[in-house]
This record gives structure tokens, C-alpha cells and sequence, in this order.
């Protein structure tokens, strides 16, 4: 018997419709920044991608200004059934190109066509759906009989799940009646760019989406720009905390979803096999750069030894590699200061005495490439049980006590979200009710649905997007 | 209870060579509260989530020389099944014939592993096999439903194994395993065991009928402890037949058999899999879930009939790079 080999079975690049350079877009139509333009690249290759154009200051004021106007003399006093054909019309738009759309979010960001196909393009979609059945109802969402708009977003995005989050941002805001400028994120800008082309040839009023490419800088701009009446931002809890602390008494509302460092909780009665595929997809799941990623796992100590032995022979079926080829499990690290951060963190633990394990798959040469990795015997004060990791990277800690379960994953100043594995579901109810997280999924992980609000606790950030809960975010209530 | 199965050889393939288990687990099954105990500790099975995972897994892309290699290594899993009443024995020899030789026009194709059939006509089956490495599976037990007396069922078995079969597939009493009597179920098993002498004895779960995935995974066990060398989804007489999920389930009871004792049982996929690419999907499943060592048809077989066919065309416009026809192939 020969080993079985998959041969490669990659995506065309072609269907990407790559073009050499993008450009911003602002009131409705794509023009020149002014910024330095900016390259962006395949991290699972190293080459550049595109160029980009980008933002400066007096872009990000002619953009909010054109986005006030729009608010202002259209979208603002567009009744909401027909605000919901523009965005009905953006969300089938959205399934139409989707197979492009992936194809080019996984060339721009790493993770592997697998998901971008399954997972974040139809779910970017399924938000606009979703927002385009509440334009009309605002009225029944329970603020009030006549909710009205905020006035002007400026959103600022990650790279982690660049069209999907963009999708989390826009919706919400144009079905409440605002406008919007958006940053998206400096590697990973190319899936806004063509939703900005959608944008536009659904006819969309000119200004009512308005997207500027750029680094920190721009979006810092953006959030502290005096014409801008909400800020949402999603990224790293250390730009969240200068965000809040510069908006403080503006009156803007905001909104952050930051990071996290959320427990994976598994008791003895679990259903073993599927906790081992939900621990998988808890941080294997887009290379583990998910905000809300199980990334410690808490095991009852009783079937701790089992459990790993799975786990570990789970993780070896991962296959690591291009991200265009349709059987990779887990695509390119986002960019070469995540690799390193990723190292440096995998280091300490190393140093501080956890004890690793690193999947034997074999890697690409070329890229930024990371094997999946495990420790085991890590305690709560090691930094790999404490920092958001943002890679492929799993801590397992063990636990004795449903009560010294819930200390331990309480225990971190995040509380974005959690896990709970077991058969029991007065132990679910009981957990769940303890969980200082936004999100407790029970028996599954890493589901993300448009109806379902999502958000955090503490240091991952306040606010919700998501649900009728969501809402409230962009209405002035 | 009896007590577990004696220690036999089987000649015919050294990885499925039965070994008494392990002395703990002989202690699982000295009666009936310590076998239900054990069963009832398993670990359960999230249906949600099973069947996220064998929907994930069934999106694999297998594609050229991958897709080859798959077709032919199903071509040699298959056992070529006719089960029908209307069954004469002209119709099993054409299909004896079709299993030594499935594409008469592309000498390279390999023999599938077995042809099945029911017992009456195992010795029609022999002879047209005769000098070929094709093994003659037999049902038994009072197939599909297994409503008979124990005697009734191993003469059954023992007819078969007079007439020549070299494989038994026995079915459990759903019945009895339904209403938790386990240490009939068991006992039934064990006494098949014994009649089958050196044939080797799969086990059918009929998982169609035990409805839940709690009860798949329980059953697999069962039967492994009882000395079963495969554990098979179903008859191919209800539906549902084989599932991906249900398989999952039992490729997982034959990896933790294996962690557990360190012997190879094997899993056989029944009904309702009609084409290549979904014969593809059970094995990825198989090289996935249980691992690539039961990529082979000792470990993993696929109980079908249509299915031969499309192996066979998909693997001519693999190497010719065209479809033909289903008149291009044998249809027996």
C-alpha cells in the first residue's frame, strides 16, 4: 500500500481578475489618494499583489464630507423599503461574484480558498441580507417608534476577515440610515475595493459608501475626524484603548471589538470526537487570527491524556500550504510581523517551561507559514495563557472543578467568548450563566450568524454587531 | 455469557488476524451490567457536529493521479452484491465473472474483493470464482431482518460456510439491541463467531434502524468486542443505508478499538453509494478519520452493485481523457 497523496487542487488566480493597482472610492467613484500608495502582498507567496492608492487628510475630509452630504440631503431621508432594495441588491451582488471574491481575499489575505469560499464570503453576503429585512422595521426593533440614523461612520477594519468585517460594519450603518466611510486594513485592502465596485454598480447614492485604503495613520484620522458622528473599530485592544481615549468627550458613540484570549471548556462528559473537531476549528480556524479563537484550551484533567492523544492526531491531518489549493486546511500567516509576533510568543512559552508539540506537516518553502501547534502543561501565569497569540497556536490548561472552570476562564482581562463542551445541559445553562464572554457557544465553536449579536466584555471591546441588538449602534437611541 | 472469542488465524489476511483481546477488555464483556456499563461510557456523539465534519471532509478535492489511485483502490473494495429475491444462478455467475474481470477490455483493471449473495447460492458463486483471488461473501442470520431463532441463524451460517463463502455478514437483532439487552445481541455474536470458523464475520449494525449515533457507536463497540473482523453500516434493504456521519462514527469505534488493543478491525460501507464521487468521499473519510493504514480492502470495503460501473467510467475518462457511455461497460 502506497500513501494516498492528494494531488494539488488549486483555484485559478484568474478568477481574481487581479488588476495592477485599486483605487480608493469615494462619492461613488474611484479616484487617485493623495497618501503614498501602498503595495499589498500574498503572504503565502511573498510577491506583491497590487498597488494601492491611499488616503491622506484631505482625503479623509472630502470623503466625510461627501458622506455628510449624502446622509444629509439622501440616504438619510430614503425611507427604509427603499434604502432595503439598494442593500438586497449589494447582498446578491455579493453571491454573484462570490467565487471572485474568494479566490481574491484568499490571495490577499492567506487563509485557505476552503474558507474564503464556505465561510466568509457567503456569510458577508448573509449580512446584507439580513440588515436589508430590518431598513423597513426599524420602527418594530425596539427603540422607540421613529429610531433615526447617527449621521456619519467611520469604520475602521481588521485583516483577519477583510470583506466579511466590511460587511459587519456597512450593513448595520446603511440599513439605520447612516453613512459611511471605512478603512480597511493597510495588507489587506483589495475585497473592499471591489465590494466598493458592487457599491457602485448597484447604484448606490454617491457618498453613501465611501472606502479609504491606508495604514494606522489614516484610520486614526478617520475616528478623530470632527464630521464623523460614530466610530466602530475592530482591531487590537491597544489601538481600541487610544481610540476610546481620544474620543472621550467628542460625544461620539463608539463602538470596539477588540481582542481576546477565550476558554475552550471541556468536562468529562463531552462528546470526545466532535469537542476534538470544535478545539480544531476553535484555533485552527482561519491560522487561529480570529478575535474570538479558543486559544486556551480548559480540559477536565480526568480525560486530559485522551483528549491530546486525538488532538494530536487530529492536528497531524492538517494540511498547511498554498491557500488557493482547494484541500488546505490552514492557509499563510497574514503578514511577516504576525509570523514573528507568533514566534516570539511560541519562544516564551518554550522558555517558560510549556511543553510543545508542533504538528509534522510539512511546510511551503516560500511564505509565511506557521505549523499548527499545541502546549500542554501550561499554567495561568505563562504569557502563551494570558496574550492574545493570534496564530495557530492552542495553550491547554486542565481543571478539576466545574467551579475552578469557570475561575480559570475568567481569568484574563478579554472576555470575548467561550466554549463548553458537554451532554449535560443543566451544566450548559449553569456555564454559560458564569461566562464573563460576549459569545458562549456550547457544543460548537466559531459559528457566526448575522442574527446573532456579537461582542465582548472588558478589554475585548463594547457594543454588539449583529441581531436586533446591533442596531442599536447605529440609531440614536 | 459466553466467554470472548478464542484466539483463531485467519489465513487470509494477516492485518485482521484475530488475537484474543486484551484481558481487560475479555473483563468487559463477563457479564451483562459490566458490558452495558462500558457501553454506556463511551463518549457520546454530538449529531451537529458529526455531521458538520463529514460535510467539511466531503469537500476534498481529489483530483488526477489522487483520483487514479482512488478509483482503483475502490474497484478492489467493492463487494459486488446482488441480494434479490428474483437471484438465479445465471445471474451470479455473470456477476462472478464481472468480478474477476470488471472492464474485460482494460486488462489493468483490478478484481474487486468480493462477490455477495445469499447462502443458497454461495456454491454457484465458488465456482464461477474459482481459481480468483475474489473472496464469495455471504449473508446470514436470518438476513436482512435477523427474526429468528438462534439455531435457525447458525445453520444459516453454517450452510454458507459449507458451500465455500469465505465471508460471513451476519445481522445483529436491532431488536434486542434496542431494548438493551446487550448480552444477547453479544452472545448471538460471539456463537455466529464460532460457526463462521475460518471465514471472516462482518457485522451488520443496520444503522438505519438504531437511529441515533449514540447507538452506532455503541453497537460498533459490541460488535468489535464480540469478535466481529468488520463492523458494516446496513443491509442495503432500509434506508437510510450508509451515511457519511454514520461512518465517521464507526471508522472512530475502529481507530479507538485499535488505540485500545492494537488490532485493525475493519469498516464496510453498504447501500446507497452509487457513484465514484461518493465512493471518494468515504475514502477520505477513511484515510482521514481512521488513518491511511485502512486504505485497503481488508480494513475498508464498500457492499454495492451500480457503483462498479461508474468506477469503471470515470477511470476510462481518467486515463482517456473523454466519458463514454454507459454502453461501454458490462452490465450483468
Amino acid at each position: 500500500m502506497t500513501s494516498w497523496e492528494y494531488a494539488p487542487a488549486p483555484e485559478s488566480r484568474e478568477i481574481a481578475r487581479l488588476r495592477p493597482s485599486y483605487r480608493m472610492f469615494v462619492g461613488g467613484e474611484f479616484v487617485e489618494g493623495t497618501g503614498e500608495p501602498l503595495k499589498t502582498v500574498n503572504p503565502a507567496t511573498e510577491e506583491v499583489l497590487a498597488e494601492v492608492s491611499t488616503a491622506s487628510a484631505s482625503d479623509v475630509d472630502k470623503a466625510v464630507a461627501t458622506a455628510r452630504k449624502a446622509q444629509e440631503k439622501v440616504w438619510g431621508r430614503m425611507p427604509g423599503a427603499e434604502r432595503a432594495k439598494y442593500i438586497f441588491r449589494i447582498a446578491r451582488m455579493i453571491a454573484e461574484r462570490g467565487r471572485e471574491l474568494a479566490v481574491l481575499e484568499s490571495l490577499d489575505n492567506g487563509k485557505p480558498i476552503r474558507e474564503s469560499r464556505d465561510v466568509d464570503i457567503p456569510t458577508a453576503s448573509a449580512h446584507f441580507f439580513y440588515h436589508a429585512g430590518w431598513a423597513d422595521k426599524l420602527d418594530y426593533a425596539g427603540y422607540g417608534p421613529d429610531p433615526q440614523p447617527l449621521g456619519v461612520a467611520g469604520q475602521v477594519i481588521p485583516w483577519n476577515f477583510p470583506l466579511l468585517m466590511a460587511s459587519w460594519k456597512i450593513a448595520p450603518a446603511l440599513a439605520c440610515g447612516n453613512t459611511v466611510v471605512l478603512k480597511p486594513a493597510e495588507t489587506t485592502p483589495l475585497t473592499a475595493l471591489v465590494l466598493a465596485e458592487i457599491i457602485q454598480q448597484a447604484d448606490l447614492p454617491p457618498g453613501v459608501v465611501n472606502i479609504l485604503p491606508g495604514a494606522g495613520d489614516v484610520g486614526s484620522t478617520l475616528v478623530n475626524h470632527p464630521g464623523v458622528d460614530k466610530v466602530a473599530f475592530t482591531g487590537s485592544t491597544e489601538v481600541g484603548k487610544s481610540i476610546q481615549s481620544s474620543l472621550a468627550g467628542t460625544g461620539k458613540k463608539l463602538t470596539l471589538e477588540l481582542g481576546g484570549k477565550a476558554a475552550n471548556i471541556v468536562f468529562d462528559d463531552a462528546p470526545l470526537d466532535q469537542a476534538v473537531e470544535g478545539i480544531v476549528n476553535g484555533i485552527f480556524f482561519n491560522q487561529g487570527h480570529v478575535c474570538c479563537a479558543g486559544s486556551r484550551l480548559l480540559v477536565s484533567e480526568s480525560i486530559a491524556d485522551e483528549l491530546l492523544a486525538t488532538l494530536h492526531q487530529r492536528v497531524s491531518t492538517l494540511r498547511v500550504g498554498d491557500p488557493l489549493d482547494k484541500n488546505t486546511d490552514v492557509g499563510a500567516i497574514n503578514s511577516g510581523m504576525q509570523l514573528a509576533k507568533i514566534r516570539e510568543l511560541v519562544a516564551a512559552g518554550d522558555a517558560e517551561g510549556a511543553e510543545r508539540w508542533t504538528s509534522p506537516c510539512p511546510l511551503p518553502e516560500r511564505g509565511f507559514f506557521f505549523a499548527p501547534t499545541v502546549f500542554a502543561n501550561v499554567s495561568q501565569s505563562m504569557r502563551i495563557a494570558r496574550e492574545e497569540i493570534f496564530g495557530p497556536v492552542l495553550s491547554v490548561l486542565t481543571f478539576r472543578t466545574p467551579d475552578e472552570a469557570v475561575a480559570k476562564a475568567n481569568n484574563t482581562p478579554y472576555g470575548l467568548s467561550a466554549g463548553i463542551w458537554t451532554e449535560k445541559g443543566s451544566r450548559i445553562l449553569w456555564m454559560a450563566d458564569r461566562m464573563r464572554a460576549g459569545v458562549v457557544w456550547a457544543n460548537t465553536f466559531n459559528r457566526f450568524d448575522p442574527t446573532a449579536p456579537f461582542g465582548g466584555y472588558q478589554e475585548s471591546g463594547f457594543g454588539r454587531e449583529g441581531g436586533r441588538t446591533g442596531l442599536e449602534a447605529y440609531l440614536n437611541v | 455469557m459466553a466467554a470472548a472469542p478464542q484466539a483463531t488465524t485467519s489465513g487470509a489476511d494477516p492485518t485482521t488476524a484475530r488475537a484474543a483481546p486484551p484481558a481487560d477488555l475479555a473483563d468487559l464483556t463477563r457479564d451483562e451490567s459490566t458490558l452495558r456499563r462500558f457501553l454506556y461510557g463511551l463518549p457520546g456523539v454530538d449529531a451537529v457536529g458529526v455531521e458538520a465534519r463529514a460535510a467539511s471532509l466531503a469537500t476534498r478535492s481529489i483530483k488526477k493521479a489522487s483520483k487514479l489511485w482512488a478509483i482503483d483502490t475502490a474497484i478492489r473494495m467493492v463487494d459486488l452484491t446482488t441480494l434479490e429475491g428474483a437471484d438465479t444462478p445465471g445471474k451470479v455467475r455473470t456477476l462472478a465473472a464481472k468480478a474477476r474481470r470488471p472492464d474485460p477490455e482494460r486488462p489493468g483493471v483490478p478484481s474487486v474483493a468480493a462477490v455477495c449473495v445469499y447462502p443458497d447460492l454461495v456454491a454457484t458463486a465458488v465456482a464461477g470464482l474459482a481459481g480468483s483471488e475474489v473472496g464469495v461473501a455471504s449473508v446470514a442470520t436470518a438476513f436482512p431482518s435477523g427474526r429468528a431463532a438462534l439455531p435457525v441463524k447458525l445453520a444459516d451460517v453454517a450452510d454458507a460456510v459449507a458451500a465455500g463463502a469465505t465471508e460471513v455478514d451476519m445481522v445483529i437483532d436491532r431488536g434486542a439491541f434496542l431494548s438493551g439487552r446487550y448480552g444477547l445481541v453479544f452472545d448471538e455474536i460471539t456463537a455466529v463467531r464460532a460457526a463462521c470458523g475460518e471465514a471472516h464475520l462482518k457485522v451488520i449494525l443496520e444503522t438505519g434502524e438504531l437511529a441515533t449515533y449514540d447507538n452506532v457507536r455503541r453497537a460498533s463497540w459490541l460488535a468489535l468486542l464480540a469478535g466481529g473482523d468488520f463492523i458494516k453500516t446496513s443491509t442495503g434493504k432500509i434506508s437510510p443505508a450508509a451515511t457519511l456521519p454514520v461512518t465517521h462514527v464507526m471508522l472512530q469505534a475502529v481507530r479507538d478499538f485499535h488505540a485500545r488493543t492494537g488490532q485493525r478491525r475493519g469498516v464496510k460501507a453498504a447501500g446507497g453509494i452509487r457513484n465514484t464521487k461518493e465512493a471518494i468521499r468515504y475514502l477520505v473519510a477513511v484515510h482521514e478519520v481512521a488513518g491511511e493504514e485502512w486504505l485497503t480492502p481488508s480494513l475498508f470495503r464498500f457492499g454495492a452493485s451500480s457503483l462498479l460501473n461508474d468506477l469503471l467510467m470515470q477511470r476510462r475518462a481518467q486515463h482517456e481523457g473523454h466519458y463514454s457511455g454507459p454502453d461501454y461497460v458490462t452490465v450483468d
